[in-house]
């Protein structure tokens, strides 16, 4: 390892570096640890932009936003004494990790419930909009809306969402194209519905709000397919994404047969402050203080079982600040919402890369409190978010090798994730082919009894999540050459996954040289905290 | 092919057990006096019961159906509505029928299979609307029960047997086929399909189903 130098000459964008011959170490996530490596003279680093300032006054952001929604009346001229009110929250995969509280979800229902209450309006329910993804335990519900609206509302009136009820779900029509519309009863049936949402990347908000977390599975059918997910170029970039256009769809139909008055809020991407605040940081920035800091850390997480390491790094909350909040119709919000996020974290790039490096962290949308990130939630981390956070083109070239590290334990969590399980451990060694997987197996798991039960009275994906977590890489896996995984401390997990293996970086990227040429360009991305790139 | 759903009953999708229904028998003899000496009995031989299905659930059934000796065939049948309607219907568990519900609706046959006597299953089978059930059968003799359960026995390793048997004449893939319960001692009969469930199970079946990984369910 070289030893560390100060600020390295380069680039004076200071989001995109070149490593030179007197850089420091780069640091990469590995799942519940960290890998510090030296990375090849003139490979690419790029890091996300630095957090844009918090609204100086959230809740006053926040009343503004009710007062002035867009393309249609403030929320306090919808309300009449004795109407029906839905309220529908993002779930707990958002967002990742969770925040420092308060939550911003309880944040705007005081405002919400106190407004409704103020104009005589007692009926209201709050739905947790989990679409298929598993029900929230109560203490999750409770950190994340607060004790005093836990209290009032919870079991009754404050209730996770359930996609394979037959009594609460409806089908309301079918799109143009021929995508079933089917929603939560609860909320087509009310005079109202306000939906509360968190924009962590791209990929969220907007009709995918109502239209896919108060949906069941067979309007999740129409877009959840590697069909839809290989012509997403990227599901980040909704004008390019099929996903999102599909969803849209579904969406409008919804809107001819419910009210919905949408806040969406752009959180930045402060993930880290205090003593870990260093791992924000360029590290040719890095104070004496920060190096003695991580390779504290280091130290301690070598000594330290990785289930109490998951632990720890669970009960770091992130210090997100809400940066932008907009109300109203859902897409002249989404719109504003949008431009946001990708000021958040959009950074130009110029030109592809032929090998992209990406630490895969411990956390995933769908493993938030969980034993494990899975082999499946490796892949979608690889394949799914971090080779989709791009707009224009991937920054990887087609055919280019991704690496990644992680140990990719087969390690599974049986409460949250059983469908998962039988996914990998039966159908994966079958195929690895999405097609055929969606054509075969789909519906045995989505209609599987157990599955079913566990979805909706324990804390269960929905049988056909796995299948989604597959498709999600799909693109991923048609436009790379191969996928090699760094540090894996198994042989099956990586062959089942169709991925190469290697004992360090620096053999891993050997093994992409030897593929992709001596000279190829290789670029890591820092992250976390997300960032998208804009490749030209 | 189709696949069927396999549920043991006592336990798993009812709180109330074979004894409780024989409790319920002993409580409503014909005479006052037969009640309360049957009802006696039954108590104090709760021990030996549980001790006998510790060491084998055929132990305990060898023993436990010889105190239906001497009962009418025609009394046993008949008041085993009022049986459903007092004792076992209560004790369904509340998510009981929306487990079967899922499972008509993925197009499995739901078929009971348990140690229970066959006229004290078939209200249950009726109530929750399963295809069929598989029970014990006690032998009559002019019109009497003998106290002797007729062969085989329906439990542990033949309950696997039974649903072999039962699949290869109704069609049924036991490789798409589902099996709960909540007991280990069960357990040969979630090893013949191919989704094995574990309901309310007991320590040993938890600790199997976490090793396998076999979903774990709670119905109560």
């Amino acid at each position: 390892m070289r030893a560390v130098r100060p600020r390295t000459k380069g680039s004076l964008d200071e989001h995109v570096i070149t490593i030179d011959t007197d850089s420091a170490p780069r640091i990469l996530f590995y799942g519940e640890d960290f890998l510090s490596e030296d990375l090849p003279v003139g490979t690419r680093v790029i890091y996300p932009r630095r957090p844009i300032a918090a609204l100086p006054n959230p809740r006053a952001a926040i009343r503004y936003a009710l007062n002035h929604p867009e393309e249609m009346d403030p929320l306090h001229a919808l309300l009449k004494p004795g109407m029906k009110v839905t309220i529908a929250l993002d779930d707990v995969s958002l967002p990742l990790p969770p925040m420092r509280r308060p939550d911003v979800r309880q944040t705007i229902l005081e405002i919400v419930l106190e407004m409704l209450g103020d104009h005589g309006v007692d009926d209201v329910h709050i739905i947790i909009a989990t679409s298929l993804h598993r029900r929230m335990h109560d203490w999750e519900v409770k950190r994340m809306v607060g004790d005093e609206i836990y209290d009032a509302y919870w079991p009754d009136k404050l209730y996770n969402h359930d996609a394979c009820d037959p009594d609460g779900m409806v089908t309301v029509g079918k799109t143009k194209h021929g995508e079933v519309v089917e929603t939560n009863r609860r909320a087509i049936e009310s005079d109202l519905v306000i939906y509360v949402n968190i924009n962590l990347v791209p990929m969220d908000g907007g009709h995918k709000s109502v239209g896919v977390g108060l949906c069941g599975y067979e309007s999740l059918k129409a877009h959840h397919t590697p069909k839809a997910i290989v012509n997403s170029d990227s599901f980040m970039h909704p004008d390019k994404s099929e996903l999102a256009h599909s969803v849209t769809r579904i969406g409008r139909v919804i809107d001819e047969h419910m009210k919905v008055f949408h806040i969406e809020t752009v959180l930045n991407n402060k993930m880290f402050d205090g003593p870990l605040s260093f791992l924000m940081k360029n590290e040719d920035d890095f104070t004496e203080a920060d190096r003695l800091k991580f390779e504290a850390i280091k130290w301690t997480l070598k000594r330290t079982p990785r289930a109490l390491r998951r632990e720890v790094f669970m009960r770091v909350p992130a210090p997100y600040e809400i940066i932008a909040v907009h109300a109203g119709k859902t897409e002249p919000v989404h719109e504003k919402i949008l431009a946001k996020c990708y000021e958040q974290y959009c950074v130009p790039v110029e030109g592809q890369a032929d090998i992209l490096i990406s630490g895969i962290p411990y956390i995933s949308p769908y493993n938030v409190n969980s034993k494990a990130l899975n082999p499946l939630l490796v892949q979608v981390m690889a394949l799914g978010y971090f080779f989709h956070m791009y707009r224009h083109k991937p920054l990887v070239k087609k055919g280019g090798v991704m690496i990644v590290t992680h140990p990719c334990s087969d390690a599974f969590d049986p409460v949250h994730h059983p469908s998962y399980i039988e996914f990998f451990n039966r159908l994966l060694p079958e195929t690895r082919d999405a097609y055929t997987l969606e054509k075969k197996y789909q519906d045995e798991f989505a209609y599987n009894p157990s599955y079913v039960e566990m979805y909706r009275r324990g804390n269960a994906y929905h049988g056909a999540h796995p299948f989604y977590m597959w498709y999600w890489g799909q693109r991923g896996r048609e436009w790379l050459d191969s996928v090699i995984v760094v540090g894996s401390d198994n042989a099956t997990v990586p062959k089942i996954l169709g991925w190469e293996r290697a004992d360090t970086l620096a053999e891993a990227i050997a093994m992409g040289r030897a593929k992709m040429g001596r000279s190829a360009q290789i670029t890591m991305l820092h992250h976390p905290p997300i960032l998208m790139t804009d490749v030209t | 092919m189709t696949g069927a759903a396999f549920y043991d009953v006592d336990g798993t999708l009812i709180r109330s057990n074979i004894v409780a229904s024989f409790a319920w028998y002993a409580r409503n003899q014909p005479t006052l006096g037969g009640s309360i000496k049957k009802s006696v009995k039954t108590l104090a031989s709760l021990p030996m019961f549980a001790i006998a299905d510790k060491v084998s659930r055929k132990l305990f059934n060898e023993l436990f159906y010889t105190y239906y000796a001497g009962e009418s065939e025609d009394r046993l049948v008949v008041l085993a509505e009022e049986l459903f309607e007092d004792v076992i219907k209560p004790s369904i568990y509340p998510r009981t029928p929306a487990l079967l519900d899922q499972a008509r609706r993925a197009g499995l046959k739901n078929v009971l299979v348990t140690g229970g006597l066959d006229f004290t299953v078939r209200p249950l089978a009726r109530h929750l609307g399963v295809d069929a059930f598989i029970a014990n059968t006690l032998e009559f003799e002019n019109g009497y029960a003998t106290g002797q359960l007729g062969k085989p026995f329906v439990a542990g390793a033949t309950k696997a047997t039974i649903m072999r048997d039962y699949a290869a004449a109704n069609g049924i893939d036991l490789a798409r086929s589902y099996a709960y319960t909540d007991s280990y001692s069960d357990y040969p009969m979630l090893t013949v399909v191919g989704h094995p469930t574990a309901v309310n199970p007991d320590l040993r079946l938890r600790t199997v189903a976490r090793s396998y990984d076999w979903p774990i369910l709670d119905l109560r």
